[in-house]
């Protein structure tokens, strides 16, 4: 298929009703940590970008919201194509002008505080990251809490970014300033608010 | 009344275009990662006045999706004017299932009360809020207020506190009365009375909070620590009544008083309608209750 046909085909078949879906998962997300919330494939992006991340990225970005790509979905023009023809929104020059960061190698993803963290002022004005991951259950196993958690969560995310639970740290060290993260799996949606405290399970 | 497939034409789902609804929500997703802190937003007029709940319209309308069941409360009440009239709006523009039932809604808008039915988790609570900003009458230049917020700077609002023990003998607040949220926001609770505000401590139920005039959305998350302000010697207590209900013998409720004639009757019944409709289906009577109203056959 030819990058025109793939940068109009897969956006979301019924772009209301399909967008409400996804942010009322997102919503509940963001307000329960650590809970997944389960998503149909909506969307249909190039690859190496996912559906959950894509359906995600069409649900809150239009063209008031700047995009980071990582390295991996930059390489893509197929992706960057897709992406402005179903969201209109503008690709940022550097990580600390974007409102969206897409990443889809999370593993090898620059450090958190290079994204935007807001200013104490105004600390929504921050990067929100939508990190791609296979799941939460098959990575090294973190304890949550914070608000939006009774007692404690457990996920267990895969491919998270190197030494993730120290720069957590010191992204709720920045608080109110700092990302929050949106973690896209195969089949749903998980969040990671910058309230939420990781304590790591065992060792 | 069912909208006619033809009403509902007329607009996008739940009124507001899809580029409004990206905006609100996103305000709405940094509202509930930053705990009681007031995000701007671009507020939209609605086909309502200032006043009447437009900022808690928006945030319904943003997050309401066709499975869902609203119900809509005014000062408690199901049956008055704001509540009927924005339920009667959300049925035309989103076509959605209403409810008074407290247990059975997944969204309850609300203006100036908390259901006495205890929330659930899953259901989410819409405050339609005046002024959001707590410390705007003790300072009225945005400028100001935003700098005390980043530099948590909240000695002016224990003054305003101390003042009213200065002058009352106690704090005399008892509605909006300010809470602090997960240890760092002051955040104004909406002109709930302060009697709610307990219920908001650690509640499983999403709240959010959209100020249209404003144009502020804020939330507080599910299972967080919202305290309300005080002072070791003059700790928070609520309002209490010393008679129950006078239609359904309910204690332990928020009471409206209501003028029963031009002699200086009058009585104390529920605030909250959907609780005290409950309780005298149940069999509660309270001392005003007609004797004859046993439910139709």
């Amino acid at each position: 298929m030819d990058i025109a046909a793939q940068s109009i085909e897969g956006g979301f078949a019924d772009p209301v009703f399909d967008a409400q879906t996804v942010f009322r998962a997102v919503m509940d997300a963001m307000a329960r940590p650590g809970s997944l919330q389960s998503l149909p494939a909506f969307a249909r992006p190039p690859v190496p970008f996912s559906a959950t991340a894509g359906a995600v990225a069409l649900a809150l970005c239009d063209n008031d919201t700047p995009l980071w790509l990582d390295p991996a979905l930059q390489a893509s023009a197929a992706i960057k194509s897709w992406l402005g023809f179903h969201t209109g929104a503008p690709l940022a020059n550097t990580p600390a002008d974007a409102h969206f960061a897409l990443i889809a190698a999370p593993a090898e993803m620059m450090a958190l505080d290079g994204f935007s963290q807001g200013t104490q002022d105004y600390p929504d004005r921050s990067t929100t990251l939508i990190l791609q991951v296979s799941d939460i259950a098959s990575g090294a196993p973190l304890l949550l809490e914070g608000p939006g958690i009774e007692t404690s969560a457990t996920i267990a995310p895969a491919q998270m970014p190197r030494h993730f639970v120290e720069q957590w740290k010191q992204n709720i060290k920045r608080f109110p300033r700092g990302v929050d993260i949106i973690l896209a799996t195969s089949d749903g949606v998980a969040c990671l608010p910058r309230t939420t405290r990781i304590k790591t399970m065992g060792a | 009344m069912t909208a006619q497939p033809t009403d509902i034409a007329t607009y996008n789902f739940a009124y507001l275009d899809e580029q409004t609804k990206r905006m609100i929500r996103r305000a709405i997703l940094k509202g509930i990662a930053i705990p009681g802190y007031q995000v701007p937003f671009a507020s939209r007029e609605m086909p309502m006045p200032y006043g009447w709940g437009t900022g808690g319209v928006q945030v319904t309308a943003s997050i309401i999706g066709p499975d869902d069941v609203l119900k809509v409360i005014d000062q408690g009440a199901d049956d008055t004017t704001n509540a009927v009239s924005i339920r009667a709006f959300f049925k035309k523009v989103a076509n959605v299932a209403v409810t008074t039932y407290t247990a059975s809604a997944t969204i309850i808008q609300t203006r100036h009360r908390i259901p006495e039915h205890p929330l659930t988790a899953g259901q989410v609570l819409v405050y339609q809020v005046p002024i959001p900003e707590p410390l705007r009458f003790l300072e009225p230049r945005e400028t100001e207020t935003r700098k005390m917020h980043a530099l948590e700077e909240y000695g002016l609002m224990h003054v305003k506190l101390y003042e009213d023990i200065a002058r009352h003998g106690r704090i005399a607040t008892t509605y909006a009365y300010p809470v602090k949220v997960e240890g760092r926001y002051v955040m104004d609770p909406s002109p709930t009375p302060k009697f709610d505000n307990p219920k908001m401590h650690r509640s499983p139920a999403l709240q959010l909070f959209g100020a249209g005039r404003e144009k502020r959305i804020y939330a507080v998350p599910p299972f967080t620590e919202v305290v309300s302000l005080d002072f070791e010697d003059h700790p928070f207590e609520v309002q209490t009544f010393d008679q129950p209900c006078a239609l359904c013998a309910a204690e332990n409720v928020y009471l409206d008083e209501v003028i029963l004639d031009d002699h200086g009757g009058h009585m104390f019944v529920c605030s909250d309608t959907d609780h005290c409709e409950k309780r005298r289906e149940e069999g509660h009577r309270g001392h005003l209750a007609p004797e004859m109203m046993e439910p139709a056959r």
